[in-house]
């Protein structure tokens, strides 16, 4: 009897996802090799080094994986809301009782390893999210649920970002709004965001008031092509006040970011003089190591700009310009369809659960590795922001690996079960 | 399930392939497209460190070790990688002031030097004082120090043939890629004229560096490196024991000796005096040293006389004349010509000295006769086979300069000159069109007037006639990289005649040139069981005391040895000229010399300080090598 409970562990598993998890994270760790080489500790599996650390944290990984697996799937369910009050509190104790190591207060020590809790308050927050949106009397258009959900997701973020300052691991939970589209979010509050965000870099790019004025004449075409009702117009006049009003208010946050957030857009969108040696040096030399890999790449072991520190934090937010560099155009494609294949093949897993609360969460996982490969891959390519976050499964990292495991792992547990009751 | 919100996945799953396929766009851009970061990413990684091949040597005719290299060391400084250093221990070490300390860093920071390049701090250390900083420079960084290798002259010989060598500038930078500012470069003499043999090919080796310029060994094991290909060794055709005793005769006195092989053309010996230790223009006190000899303006010890000073051949052209005579058909050996202390047609001038009279060619020739070669000059020009004057100059010039006089010899010896036959041109801007004739121009038929010719000129025109009437250019170098038949090489394989082509005419002249040493005015310099032939030659000089002139070659069948002698200001050829081109004649022949006080008494004897030298002019060429 207990034989064929340890067997059932197993049983009915994803083992596509299984094989797409080890494949990265072998990919990751070789790369991290790569990027840190150092000629004098060449065994991979030297823990002085960063790529002897990673193999311990990819074995302790597997462990946590295992113990996922054995874990009953309705823990996960039952005790959604208080493992999310754990870590909550969890984030809000670290800048009080970790020890602050190079100015960050998001680590607890234990001897040479820290543990950032932030990390892991992304799988906290995601069961979170299901177990209150799969609640049968919820429906996320009722303005309250609205306010609740977006609660849910902003509380961790604003403690993360303002007790922590971690502002990377914190904007990381806006990913959510995928999730949240998916269970019938209106989709103007995604237009509005789009919106938003179109607005805020083209009053950043273009004067003001010819803004303004654009805004005024597409309103005005608006208003000739649909029926000319009392509400069109209202939503139409509506729409163009709130574009101008984030037009209006673009200068004012713009304004009251930090110096260091603000050269980071300056340098994504090329504004005024960037000066490579200063600000815009991450980039470019991210750039210079990447568009330098060329089609196949120079080589395992080969790159330059990455083995001698050129690029910054190579082994950690910049792993990438390791695969660009060494691997090319063809690796670098290769790493972003691995990635790629992983996150929709849990979009499809999603799909086929019986449960929402499955569905909820394996959508949260998409959608946080999503927003982690876009951000991360983007900012060095210099289609996005420079904001410190990992690539999931590649970066070097404990805390990073661990929490995209368990945040995994879950999910993968919660699939084996989707042919059982309705939770 | 069938939910429309189901519907909403499509969306999802599009925007996500949409972002990745953006990016995959993105990344074959900037990796596949755009080629400026494959560039960036070289300039950042690489460095490019330039192999310095091993010069040429230079060796003798017997394999004697002319010139080879030696180590040297510069103390090197990247002045970014200074960190912390005891600057007081520092300058103790080198023997230097703080000032000089402050000073030098100053240079090494600014244009063209930068903090970020590096740059000679202190130049060729001694190898005692490389061992001791050698030890040392580890508590230093930023400062290291490159090997470089510098000329040496064992033999301290053949200063102005050899040559030496300097730093190249920027105009020559910018001319030749192939030099970077402060690589050597050859800039006179051997050094110059095969500097593309001697130096060699640069090599270049790929290292790669990391974010704070720390070397991280070479790029790929270097796969890309290239080697340097080292300079080929020369063998001269000097012979080193013949130019060390040819210089011990010429000390303290001013002139040029060349000696020829010729059957080959290879200069055996090629003397400048006042000369100088080669090895003052190698090292720190090189700069100092140059200065001093280029100052030196009595001396004047850096010009080489012996391919750039242009005398008036005096007596030694009388043979050319006698030889173009004879071709044309209007002297035989039997044609005697009176001499009245002078040549009668003009009044005794030019003048000449006490001799019987009427003489013959050869005792002509013997007792170097100045009206005998007048009336013989004068018969030339006024040969009835031409209409007029003009005719039978421009025939006589073209005879001359077949001797390879009044141009260069094309040799391979760096600056040389061409000496000088006047033309009709000249003529006619001188004294008008039509209004000159042969006793005009009499001089020219004793070797004086406007006719220059150079020592190295005057030793082909004997050699020419050892040979009767053929001669290879005159050449330093006979092998490159021990080889004879280097393409460098193959002008002086090939033989050139004059126009005066009759061999019996060349015996007429010989003849009467070993009479001048039977009982001529060679008389006195007989070698013991050496049969040779010589002329004697007094250049008039208007600025001084005349010039001693010598010209023989030795034995007087199948010669072995032709050889010209120029001594300033030190009168009769038979003087000073003559005994030197004798002893040195005795020398290569025979191996040592027997006439142990006529040796000693050209060793000891010293015209410089008599000398009333009116500083030669230098060519520009000559003059613009100070660095």
């Amino acid at each position: 009897m207990r034989q064929k409970e340890a067997a059932s562990i197993f049983h009915n598993i994803d083992w596509v996802t299984v094989l797409l998890y080890l494949v990265l994270v072998i990919i990751g760790w070789m790369n991290i090799y790569a990027a840190v080489y150092n000629e004098e500790h060449h065994v991979i599996t030297d823990t002085t080094q960063k790529y002897g650390k990673q193999m311990i944290w990819i074995t302790t990984s597997f462990l946590l994986a295992f113990i996922i697996l054995i874990i009953d799937e309705n823990f996960y369910t039952a005790f959604a809301y208080v493992i999310f009050g754990i870590f909550l509190a969890a984030n809000i104790a670290v800048p009080y009782l970790g020890r602050e190591v190079k100015g960050s207060r998001s680590w607890f020590r234990f001897g040479d390893f820290g543990v950032q809790p932030a990390e892991f308050m992304k799988f906290a927050t995601n069961l979170a999210l299901a177990k209150f949106l799969s609640n049968q009397n919820i429906k996320i258009a009722d303005y309250k649920n609205t306010f609740i959900t977006l609660m849910l997701i902003g509380i961790p973020l604003i403690i993360i970002k303002v007790l922590q300052d971690e502002t990377g691991l914190a904007i990381v939970f806006t990913a959510f709004i995928f999730t949240l589209y998916r269970e019938g979010l209106s989709v103007n509050y995604l237009l509005l965001g789009f919106l938003a965000i179109v607005l805020f870099i083209l009053a950043l790019l273009i004067n003001n008031l010819y803004l303004f004025i654009i805004i005024a004449v597409l309103c005005s075409i608006a208003v000739l092509f649909v029926k000319r009702n009392r509400k069109n117009l209202f939503i139409i006049a509506s729409v163009g006040l709130i574009a101008c009003g984030m037009v209006k208010g673009t200068s004012t946050v713009y304004k009251h970011l930090e110096d260091h957030q603000r050269i980071r857009i300056d340098v994504l969108l090329g504004r005024g003089t960037v000066d490579l040696k200063k600000e815009g040096y991450n980039v470019n030399q991210a750039k210079i190591a990447i568009g330098s890999g060329g089609f196949l790449g120079k080589g395992y072991l080969e790159g330059t700009q990455t083995k001698y520190d050129f690029v910054p934090e190579q082994d950690t937010d910049f792993i990438f310009c390791t695969v660009g560099e060494e691997w090319g155009f063809v690796g670098s494609t290769i790493v972003i369809v691995l990635e790629l294949l992983l996150i929709l093949r849990i979009i499809f897993m999603a799909e086929r659960q019986r449960s929402p609360f499955s569905r909820i969460y394996g959508y949260g996982v998409a959608s946080v590795l999503f927003f982690h490969l876009t951000i991360n891959v983007g900012m060095t390519i210099g289609l996005a922001p420079v904001i410190g976050i990992p690539l999931p499964f590649f970066s070097y990292g404990g805390s990073s690996l661990w929490s995209f495991t368990i945040l995994l792992f879950i999910f993968i547990k919660l699939d084996s079960h989707r042919l059982q009751i309705l939770r | 399930m069938n939910n429309p919100l189901s519907d909403r996945k499509f969306i999802v799953m599009g925007v996500f392939i949409l972002v990745g396929l953006i990016y995959i766009a993105r990344l074959f851009y900037i990796q596949v497209i755009d080629e400026s970061y494959k560039l960036d990413a070289q300039n950042q990684a690489f460095r490019y460190r330039v192999e310095f091949p091993v010069r040429g040597y230079i060796y003798d005719r017997n394999q004697k070790l002319l010139v080879f290299n030696e180590a040297a060391y510069d103390l090197m400084v990247l002045p970014k990688n200074i960190k912390g250093i005891d600057t007081a221990e520092f300058c103790g070490m080198l023997g230097i002031t703080k000032e000089v300390f402050s000073k030098k860093m100053k240079k090494a920071m600014q244009p063209p030097n930068s903090p970020r390049k590096e740059s000679i701090f202190e130049k060729q250390l001694s190898p005692k004082d490389y061992a001791f900083l050698q030890e040392r420079l580890y508590r230093f960084p930023g400062f290291f120090v490159q090997s470089r290798t510098l000329r040496k002259y064992p033999q301290k010989i053949a200063a102005h043939m050899l040559g030496y060598i300097g730093e190249a500038d920027k105009a020559r930078t910018e001319k030749d890629p192939y030099y970077n500012e402060g690589d050597y470069i050859g800039i006179s003499g051997v050094e110059k004229t095969y500097e593309k043999v001697l130096r060699g090919k640069k090599g270049m080796r790929i290292m790669m560096v990391d974010v704070n310029n720390r070397d991280k060994g070479s790029y790929r094991n270097g796969i890309y490196d290239t080697l340097p290909v080292p300079g080929k060794p020369l063998t001269s055709s000097l012979d080193a024991d013949l130019q060390a005793y040819g210089e011990l005769l010429m000390q303290n006195k001013i002139g040029s000796v060349v000696a020829i092989e010729p059957q080959t053309g290879e200069i055996l010996a090629l003397i400048t005096s006042p000369s100088y230790d080669p090895n003052l223009l190698v090292g720190r006190e090189r700069t100092k040293n140059f200065s001093r000899l280029y100052l030196d303006s009595v001396r004047v010890p850096l010009f080489n006389r012996a391919t750039m000073a242009s005398y008036p051949p005096g007596s030694t052209f009388k043979l050319v004349d006698a030889l173009i005579a004879q071709q044309e058909g209007v002297l035989s050996i039997n044609t005697r010509y009176p001499c009245a202390r002078g040549y009668p047609p003009l009044g005794g001038h030019p003048k000449c000295h006490p001799h019987s009279s009427p003489l013959a060619l050869s005792d002509a020739i013997g007792h170097s006769c100045n009206s005998y070669f007048s009336f013989v000059f004068k018969s030339i020009i006024d040969n009835k086979k031409y209409d007029d004057t003009y005719e039978a100059f421009t025939a006589w010039r073209d005879y001359a300069t077949s001797f390879s006089i009044g141009k260069k010899t094309g040799s391979d010896l760096a600056n040389e000159l061409g000496g000088n036959v006047p033309s009709i041109k000249y003529y006619d801007k001188v004294f008008g069109k039509g209004s000159w004739k042969a006793s005009t121009v009499i001089s020219l038929g004793i070797g004086q007037a406007e006719l220059l010719v150079t020592p190295l000129q005057n030793a082909n025109i004997v050699s020419i006639i050892a040979n009767k009437g053929w001669y290879y250019i005159p050449h330093i170098i006979k092998a490159i990289g021990n080889d004879q038949n280097d393409s460098l090489l193959r002008r002086f394989k090939e033989k050139h005649y004059t126009m005066v082509t009759d061999t019996n005419i060349y015996n007429n002249v010989i003849q009467g040139m070993s009479d001048a040493v039977q009982s001529g005015t060679a008389a006195a310099l007989k070698i013991d069981g050496i049969d040779f032939c010589a002329k004697t030659g007094t250049a008039e000089n208007p600025h001084g005391k005349d010039h001693s002139v010598f010209v023989a070659f030795a034995p007087k069948n199948n010669p072995k040895i032709a050889i010209a002698v120029l001594v300033e200001n030190a009168g009769f050829g038979a003087a000073w000229a003559g005994p030197i081109a004798s002893l040195m004649m005795e020398k290569y022949l025979k191996g040592k010399v027997k006439r142990i006080d006529l040796e000693k008494r050209m060793v000891e004897g010293n015209l410089i300080d008599k000398a009333k030298t009116v500083p030669i002019k230098k060519k520009k060429s000559e003059t613009k090598r100070s660095r």
